[in-house]
């Protein structure tokens, strides 16, 4: 029997009322919900306050570098398409850094789950603007503010034809959690942009701040209509939906690779010499 | 007997083909072979040339002179004709090169009206000079015409007869317009020789020893691993996977690693420059990895398609941070294929990264072996599996043992958790902050290690008169011309060859004193393609041996054995 303390790992070293941990323990929760065992699992992460996260859940666990979750996750599941794989990780890491490789696993359409713990802001090298920091947004190394347009990683989801993509929000659990078991349970690539707060360093993109803006989508939505989903993806400011904004039934990466139709790649047995 | 045959022409007028087939003839019929190819980084137009050398006996090097010439446009003609021997035969298409010469070295052969008329398209161009060369050389064409069938199989019997005839053509017409036939060719026993070139011998000791997993971005020159592994993919059960960047690669080659598969990738310099956070990454998890790193003449883009012995002092400091690695330089096909396969074992015993640093020159050479001389590394699984991780009760990713080296366990195999960090980490694989840990951790992933990695490093290769005079030092793909040269000048003076192909880190001295070798020749040449003398420097770093003569080229070409033979003489008056 899987329970929440079965997940007990390191105690967390981030801020006091941070948002990780909401999706810390939503995470556990969906585990618990899940009954998936420790050793039945891999969270794969990079570098920043997000990547973090696996060291304080007991499971198998790869923090590699900053930016690069996505390739180690990759090779997780080709060499064993058994293992559930999830990606914890931030705007920074997964956006910035990473973005290549967000590129291609949305393409591949590599059965992984992302969750990208989104703050609008560098938390780890202390208040630094990220992908998703808008326009403008002023901080010590940029005291003229931001001139890059803001990243949507919605609308590149879409744009993309990515399997599974939806936005949460730390202030609402239990939608997140209902977020999370969709993405566990859907077949191929689940990007999950989940809304914080920093409360070190956005004192723009504040708890009320989003409370404010995020909506749930209208339970007659239709997720798996593109060009719907593309104009939902598109919807940022005064009001921000959160949901599923866009899903398909792309097949996996792993079931058209051939080596693995016989099996996981690491229980397939060699024989020396041959 | 031993001839040189050179095939010229643009790119895309198949001359690869003409050669790799000629290759596949001679060595079906017995003949020794050593072929090398030169190249322009463009796909149709300039200049290129393949060169093959076939002979009664083993062989590993290029010569200077060729005997005959395969031209396929003028060009070919005015860059080789000065290479001729006097007994030497140029084959071209007077109306293809729209020039005519006269004169007994020269055969003009209507390559694309006999590939128009019987081989009923141009293209069969190749097949008809395939046809000439055998003819003016004296052979059968029933070996090429089993290849032709072999080769066009899946294109219907149509093709194959029409090549057949196309093949037949240039023989004929050969046979009819040639008055002397120079060539007399001997084998000395009609058995079928296995002909395989530098790059197919990684892949195939990559195979040999377990691989499963191999992940690249393309680059000159070692795209061939990835088409060769990826055209076993399915019936070895191997995942090729072309990623997005080698940033990529590398990652992915380590998650495939650590999730318990033998994983490997491979690139060139420029790619893995952006490689090195990934090594790093290797060495901190202590994940076992295979890099195949094919050296090509830079800074940057360079030279893309020539050769250079350049990135070794790259290699052997890649990659911030202090951890062990492993680098090894083969210099034939053979070593290449024990080498990766040895790279794989030693990989994952010692948890650490491994190199294979070839370069272009040794991917794209062809060499005859007999059946049985290509021999793979032993193989035993040191991985924690299935039920022996079952019985491991407290199981730590990096528990401090007396080896230095911790269990490598397979994910999911057991109900213990498996962690690696990037951070600095405890046994169990969370991050750390504190001195005491870290101390303890660089004792056992560097230091430990070391000693026993170190231990496993085979001597270098002494071929030649025993306490030689002129003593020629070098590493990686010189071995078979400096072989060929200490052949070739034994007779006329005391010289050796010492040839490193595991070189870092450098053997020892003790079970094989090759530093007494060296302070006791009376003259050691270290020979290398590069400009600076990187492997002299590493010598003198760890030994304090100072090289006082040097052979570099860094002209992005080979030497031939007369070349190098000169650069040699050019020493001489120093003994």
């Amino acid at each position: 029997m899987v329970t929440l303390e079965t997940f007990k790992g390191q105690e967390p070293a981030w801020c006091p009322g941070c948002g990780n941990f909401a999706i810390l323990k939503t995470l556990k929760n969906v585990l618990v919900e899940l009954q998936v065992e420790p050793h039945r699992i891999t969270l794969v992460s990079g570098i920043g306050q997000a990547a973090k996260l696996p060291h304080y859940t007991k499971c198998n666990t790869f923090n590699g570098l900053h930016g690069r979750a996505l390739p180690v996750a990759t090779g997780i599941r080709l060499a064993n398409h058994t293992m559930p794989v999830i990606v914890t990780t931030g705007d920074g890491d997964c956006y910035g850094e990473g973005g290549n490789h967000l590129m291609a696993a949305i393409r591949r359409n590599i059965n992984v789950k992302l969750f990208v713990h989104n703050n609008q802001i560098y938390g780890l090298t202390k208040g630094q603007p990220s992908p998703t920091s808008s326009e403008g947004t002023k901080a010590k190394n940029m005291p003229g503010g931001v001139l890059s347009g803001q990243f949507n990683p919605m609308a590149l989801a879409v744009a993309l034809d990515c399997s599974f993509a939806a936005r949460a929000f730390t202030g609402d659990t239990e939608h997140l959690k209902t977020m999370m078991i969709e993405a566990m349970n859907h077949k191929g690539f689940a990007l999950i942009d989940i809304l914080q707060p920093c409360v070190s360093f956005n004192k723009v993109n504040t708890f009320q701040w989003y409370s404010k803006r995020v909506y749930h989508l209208e339970p007659e939505y239709d997720p798996e209509d593109r060009l719907t989903a593309f104009s939902r993806a598109l919807e940022w400011g005064d009001r921000i939906p959160i949901g599923i904004i866009y899903k398909n039934k792309r097949p996996t990466y792993e079931e058209r690779v051939p080596a693995l139709a016989v099996g996981e790649l690491v229980h397939q047995c060699f024989k020396a010499g041959c | 007997m031993d001839y040189t045959i050179k095939i010229g022409g643009e790119a895309g007028q198949g001359i690869q083909t003409i050669g790799e087939t000629l290759v596949t003839v001679f060595a079906d019929s017995g003949f020794h072979i050593f072929s090398h190819q030169d190249y322009e980084s463009r796909v149709r137009g300039g200049h290129n040339f393949y060169q093959i050398r076939l002979a009664n006996k083993p062989i590993s090097a290029s010569r200077s002179k060729i005997d005959i010439l395969v031209a396929l446009d003028r060009e070919s003609i005015h860059s080789h004709e000065h290479e001729l021997t006097s007994h030497g035969t140029i084959l071209y298409d007077s109306s293809m090169c729209k020039f005519i010469r006269e004169g007994n070295n020269f055969l003009d052969i209507p390559f694309e009206d006999l590939a128009l008329e019987h081989g009923k398209d141009k293209i069969t161009v190749s097949t008809v000079a395939i046809g000439a060369v055998l003819g003016i050389l004296g052979m059968e064409l029933d070996l090429y015409n089993k290849v032709i069938s072999d080769t066009f199989q899946e294109r219907g019997a149509l093709v194959i007869e029409e090549n057949k005839n196309a093949a037949l053509a240039g023989y004929k017409y050969v046979k009819q317009h040639k008055k002397e036939f120079p060539f007399v060719m001997t084998v000395k026993e009609e058995k079928k020789l296995l002909q395989i070139g530098g790059i197919e011998s990684i892949a195939a000791g990559a195979l040999a020893s377990g691989c499963k997993f191999y992940s690249a971005y393309p680059m000159t020159p070692s795209t061939g691993i990835m088409n060769h592994l990826a055209a076993k993919a399915v019936e070895s059960g191997v995942v090729v996977e072309q990623a997005e960047d080698e940033i990529a690669a590398i990652n992915m080659a380590l998650g495939a690693s650590y999730a318990g598969v033998r994983a490997m990738t491979g690139t060139s310099g420029g790619g893995f420059a952006l490689m090195t956070e990934g090594l790093s990454l290797a060495g901190m998890t202590e994940t076992p990895i295979v890099i195949a790193m094919g050296q090509r003449p830079g800074p940057a883009t360079g030279l893309p398609t020539r050769t250079e012995q350049g990135d070794l002092e790259f290699l052997v400091s890649a990659g911030h941070g202090e951890f062990p690695r492993v680098i090894y330089a083969p210099g034939t096909p053979c070593q290449a294929y024990y080498l990766t396969s040895k790279a794989f074992d030693i990989a994952e015993k010692y948890q650490i990264p491994v190199f294979i640093l070839f370069d272009t020159y040794l991917a794209d050479s062809l060499w005859t072996f007999e059946p049985g001389e290509l021999k793979h590394h032993q193989y035993h699984d040191y991985r924690l599996r299935g039920d022996v991780f079952k019985n491991q009760q407290d199981y730590k990713r990096y528990l401090f043992t007396d080896s230095g080296i911790s269990p490598l366990a397979v994910p999911g195999d057991a109900s213990q958790v498996v962690v690696v960090d990037s951070d600095e980490h405890d046994e169990e694989g969370h991050l750390v902050e504190d001195g005491a840990t870290r101390v303890n951790m660089v004792e056992k992933r560097l230091f430990k290690k070391l000693s026993q990695i170190k231990s496993e490093v085979a001597s270098p290769e002494y071929y030649g008169a025993p306490e030689a005079q002129v003593l020629l030092i070098g590493w990686g793909s010189t071995y078979g011309v400096m072989k060929e040269a200490v052949d070739q000048l034994a007779p006329s003076m005391s010289i050796a060859m010492l040839h490193f192909c595991e070189i870092y880190p450098l053997p020892d001295s003790v079970r094989f004193d090759y530093l007494s070798i060296l302070r006791e020749s009376a003259l050691p040449i270290c020979i290398e393609l590069n400009a600076t003398g990187q492997f002299s420097r590493l010598v003198r770093a760890e030994t304090g041996f100072m090289f006082e003569a040097f052979i570099h080229r860094y002209d992005g070409r080979p030497f031939t054995i007369e070349e190098l033979i000169g650069e040699i003489h050019g020493h001489l008056g120093n003994v």
